[in-house]
């Protein structure tokens, strides 16, 4: 081949940054391109998806809104990831812990006290956390495939919430619409500004992040979590217990995707409906891996998803663009920031007759 | 400083611009946003306000600009994308799915100069309508359709979920053929879903596989109706026409067509004479349609237009009691037909169905 | 138990199996040689969509079929090169694969919702169709479906028997070990994305084509994730897939002939059933630890490249 890829020694630190501005380019440069061929002027286009969502304070805190349970589902799954447990379950997750929340504070609404809230938030995660359990009891005792359990278990998880909606916790006043009453203004999560919808769950979040950057980056068991990922048997020869770690990530990644959950009813949709999620578990895998699995790149992977979220909203609002080409503009987007994720590792090299270069030694990898 | 003449002008070159264009402000084109729950590629729901929202554009060309926004899912989402089309001062928007109805009306309280109507939702507000489709309407004469067409006395309906809409559905279906085929069977298959093609259609075979040869569906994808044609049944579309899926099981289709009401309430707000009301369109303004096929024999097909007519004049309403209950419970007493309200939060089935309503 | 009822029953499940068995086997084949492709809704959307115009335009079915496999080829050879020769993370690019399958699916297809067509019909075969509950079931299907039966043939055959399988095994094994040997690793695992496009393309074709003849955005809801779980139940082996995608079809068609024969469970909880049937089934098989843990190819999800 012409043009080959050579390891590097090791990752390159200039790249780790210019990696996503080298995606960012070619996005804009492939996003215009696409919106010229479709009659757009590619400028207002790419203005329209990229800076006018987060034009003013109320897109700000919108953006958010949207990052918030992204943000917290992904941390949890780029735990689980670490220790190579595919935990597909994060939207079933986040389910079971918006029921379960609703449930306890359907049976509040009469509640003052900030304690109902409380209640309510903690009845979310135990109701995420236990359904992550499950795949980690199945996996654990009968070496179910954790793939499989979880990805079953976020259908089961909609229909019990179907189930939920439509009987037990319909709102009896409510015409017989599938919805829960409203939740009271005691169980409902305080907004962090008087305008606009941002509220607390920003800072479990920000909370959420700081507590897994401390487990993975600084604590034993962080340790442990990613030998597990990397090697199996030399994590067992050391000692460290396996079944013990799958209970812990799993369970991690479950309390927090039922917080999310939590988070969404109490804020801000205020009530238990069949939509609760727009698909929030599934983004969080994508948001995991483009953060690389780290914290902070979550972080800003998880602002940029939910930026190209309401962006998506915004183009459709103001320029008629077709939903399904602000989908082909995160795709490509997506496309890019893994495409040029591989200059970190690798070097391209011209393959010119007159200079033959030989591999050079094992680079470490960076997953 | 030099700035500061330039500055004065330009800020009163800009206000008499302003002020210009405040005046001429009612030849600026009335704003409209659609906020849409599925894609406009869905064949059904969508489909049909997409195409009521193009009426209106073409109807009343310069006068109005519409956008839209589709796939809006109904949780944190939806009361985004209404804030934000309030926000661009648009001045009328249609949000079209009962999910959106609390967003609808925490962004109505908000921005009290803008026009909302929430589709199929039951809260009202100053500057807040509600409309739907009396579709139970076009249900009941396909009821009867079917109950002349059947010959196993078996129809079958593909139910997405069950809430009022869809059980006041089903309820006039089982009236009709109570009355008009008394001793047939109507069986409900609930597919958890308003548009999944495969599943819509192997629902519509199990229904099939019963016996049941006239199938009715409340799910968006023309799915059903083809099963119908290719085992050789009848079958009656719902929200857009599907006659040409099925040129050989089609009885009849119940369009949604929200052109009218969507017309008259632009017009409305251009106006200057909109108010909020609860707007329960039917056969008789246009909204509901049911265009018969030539599959149904001539005789059948005149006595249906006459039901038809007689529910457009007013004469003839379907949910006119008595009508009982699964339990034989008396709902709606002899001489009075249903309120609004009692249409509004359907929560049983009448006499006749056999299975247990979802609850 | 109405010997008609399960004969209908039967032939209902194995079409509504018929598209997760075709993108399965796919997955299958790609996952074997280690990688992790999470792109199906996308091909198969894609692939519903290109044939679906094809046959619409031209009138012939099958041109529809090729062109819905290219179109599968086409969409996982953009994996190939991001994921293989650019060493990405694969979850992730299968991840990007779907969006943009997915939003091309419907920008390609928005002019051609509504448009009816003639689908495949089913095609009996003589005295075979006759036999009881499996004869309709087997012998009076779509010649879609007797194609998928070929395929699941020839793939089991070629992942058990021959020479490529093993080589697709060592691939997926320890692909250091297979590139000493001398074995070109990259391009095997291309050419089993691209067959794994190919299906997931022609599950496509069957769902636009055969199963319901019509477009519509989004069609496949959700078949692709299925099939990527139904891979994983089968534990990597052929003969257990088909057992999968049945299973769960027959779930799916049971909880609506349940509802149909007015059986009063509530709905919601009939429609669990595929999922949680899939479970106990898995659980029951994979109670064996030792031989189960052996099943998974050693470096499925891996990046690597020559020289690692």
């Amino acid at each position: 081949m012409l043009l080959s890829l050579e390891p590097r020694g090791q990752a390159s630190q200039p790249m780790i940054w210019l990696s996503p501005v080298l995606a960012t380019v070619l996005t804009l440069l492939c996003g215009s391109l696409l919106f010229m061929a479709l009659g757009q002027d590619p400028l207002v286009a790419l203005h329209t998806l990229l800076i006018d969502p987060v034009s003013d304070l109320y897109g700000v805190s919108e953006l958010l809104v949207k990052t918030t349970p992204i943000l917290l589902c992904a941390l949890g799954l780029a735990v689980a990831y670490r220790a190579r447990l595919w935990n597909i379950g994060a939207e079933g997750q986040l389910l079971m812990g918006a029921l379960a929340s609703s449930a306890v504070a359907v049976n509040l609404l009469s509640l003052d006290s900030r304690w109902a809230l409380v209640g309510v938030l903690l009845a979310g995660t135990l109701g995420g956390l236990l359904w992550a359990a499950v795949v980690a009891w199945l996996r654990t005792q009968f070496n179910a495939n954790e793939i499989l359990t979880s990805i079953m278990l976020n259908y089961v998880a909609l229909n019990l919430l179907l189930y939920g909606v439509h009987g037990p916790l319909k709102d009896p006043a409510g015409f017989n619409f599938p919805e829960s009453a409203m939740f009271s203004d005691a169980t409902r999560l305080p907004l962090l500004f008087e305008e606009g919808r941002a509220h607390a769950g920003a800072w479990f979040a920000l909370l959420a992040l700081v507590a897994v950057w401390v487990l993975l980056q600084r604590s034993f068991l962080g340790f442990q979590v990613k030998v597990l990922g990397l090697d199996r048997r030399a994590a067992a020869s050391v000692g460290f217990r396996e079944k013990r770690l799958v209970w812990l990530v799993l369970v991690l990644s479950g309390g927090l995707a039922g917080l999310a959950g939590a988070c969404e009813v109490t804020g801000p949709i205020g009530q238990l409906v069949p939509q609760v999620s727009p698909g929030y578990g599934y983004a969080a895998i994508t948001v995991a891996f483009l953060g690389r699995l780290h914290p902070i790149g979550i972080l800003l992977a998880s602002l940029l998803m939910a930026l190209l979220y309401l962006g998506g909203e915004s183009a459709q609002m103001n320029l008629n663009l077709p939903q399904a080409i602000t989908q082909l503009f995160q795709g490509l987007m997506l496309f890019f920031l893994l495409g040029s994720d591989v200059l970190i590792l690798y070097r391209p090299r011209l393959n010119l007759r007159w200079a033959r270069r030989r591999a050079v030694a094992e680079p470490v990898s960076a997953l | 400083m030099r700035k500061r003449p330039l500055r004065t002008m330009i800020a009163t070159l800009a206000a008499a611009v302003g002020l210009a264009s405040a005046l001429t402000a009612s030849a600026a084109p009335l704003k409209v946003g659609f906020v849409y729950v599925g894609p406009i590629g869905d064949h059904g729901w969508t489909y049909q306000h997409e195409q009521g929202r193009k009426a209106l554009e073409a109807q009343m060309g310069d006068k109005v600009k519409t956008s839209y926004v589709e796939n809006v899912a109904e949780g944190a989402d939806a009361e985004r994308v209404i804030r934000d089309m309030a926000k661009d001062k648009y001045d009328l928007v249609f949000t079209t799915s009962f999910g959106y109805m609390n967003p609808t009306v925490k962004v109505a309280k908000q921005f009290p100069k803008v026009i909302f109507e929430h589709a199929t939702g039951y809260k009202q507000d100053k500057n807040l309508g509600t409309y739907l489709a009396r579709t139970y309407e076009g249900r009941y004469v396909g009821g009867f359709l079917a109950a002349k067409m059947t010959k196993s006395k078996k129809i079958g309906y593909v139910a997405s979920f069950p809430i009022p809409e869809v059980i006041r559905d089903i309820n006039a279906i089982q009236l009709a053929l109570n009355k008009y085929n008394p001793g047939t069977e109507l069986k409900v298959v609930w597919v958890n879903s308003w548009f999944d093609p495969g599943k819509e259609s192997d629902a519509a075979n199990a229904l099939i596989d019963q016996g049941a040869d006239v199938i009715f569906q409340h799910t968006d994808s023309p799915a059903p109706i083809q099963t119908a044609e290719r085992r050789g049944v009848y079958a009656i579309g719902y929200a857009s026409d599907m006659a040409h899926f099925g040129p050989k099981a089609v009885l009849a289709s119940i369009v949604n067509n929200w052109a009218p009401h969507y017309l008259q309430t632009a017009q409305a707000v251009i106006d200057g004479t909109w108010k909020p009301q609860d707007f329960w369109g039917g056969l008789a303004d246009g909204t509901v349609e049911l265009p018969i096929s030539e599959v149904v024999p001539a005789p059948i097909k005149a006595e249906a237009e006459q039901l038809i007519a007689a529910i457009k004049s007013g004469g003839f309403k379907p949910f006119t009691g008595p009508i009982k209950d699964q339990a034989g419970v008396e709902k709606i007493p002899a001489g009075s037909s249903a309120s609004q309200a009692d249409l509004a939060g359907m929560n049983y089935y009448v006499e006749g169905l056999t299975a247990q309503l979802p609850q | 138990m109405d010997i008609d009822l399960l004969s209908n029953v039967f032939y209902a499940m194995v079409r509504t199996g018929t598209p997760l068995l075709l993108v399965a086997l796919g997955e299958l084949v790609c996952e074997k040689s280690g990688v992790l492709n999470l792109g199906q809704e996308g091909m198969m959307l894609f692939g519903a969509v290109a044939g679906f115009i094809a046959a619409y335009s031209t009138g012939h079915l099958w041109l529809g079929v090729c062109v819905s496999m290219l179109a599968g080829v086409l969409l996982s050879s953009l994996f190939a090169l991001v994921a293989l020769a650019f060493n990405a993370n694969q979850v992730a690019t299968g991840l990007a694969l779907t969006i943009v399958g997915v939003g091309l699916s419907t920008f390609v297809g928005a002019a051609w919702v509504g448009k009816p067509l003639t689908g495949f019909e089913p095609v009996a075969l003589p005295w075979l169709s006759t036999l009881p509950v499996v004869g309709r079931m087997l012998f009076a299907q779509d010649l879609l479906v007797y194609l998928s039966f070929a395929l699941f043939a020839l793939v089991a055959w070629v992942v058990l028997r021959s020479r490529l399988g093993l080589v697709l095994q060592a691939v997926g094994e320890n692909p250091d070990a297979a590139s000493a040997m001398g074995l070109p690793v990259l391009r095997i695992r291309t050419l089993a994305v691209l067959f794994g496009g190919a299906m997931a393309g022609l599950s496509g074709a069957y769902l636009s084509l055969a199963y319901t003849p019509m477009w519509a955005e989004n069609m496949s809801a959700g078949r692709g994730w299925i099939a990527l779980a139904l891979v994983v139940f089968a534990s990597w082996q052929v003969g257990r897939l088909l057992l999968g995608a049945y299973l769960f079809g027959l779930m799916s068609i049971v909880h609506l002939v349940a509802q149909a024969t007015g059986l009063s469970v509530p709905p919601n909880l009939l429609a669990m059933l595929p999922y949680v049937a899939t479970i106990l089934v898995l659980v029951l098989l994979s109670r064996d630890r030792v031989r189960t843990r052996l099943y998974a190819p050693l470096s499925l999800g891996q990046p690597w490249q020559p020289g690692h």
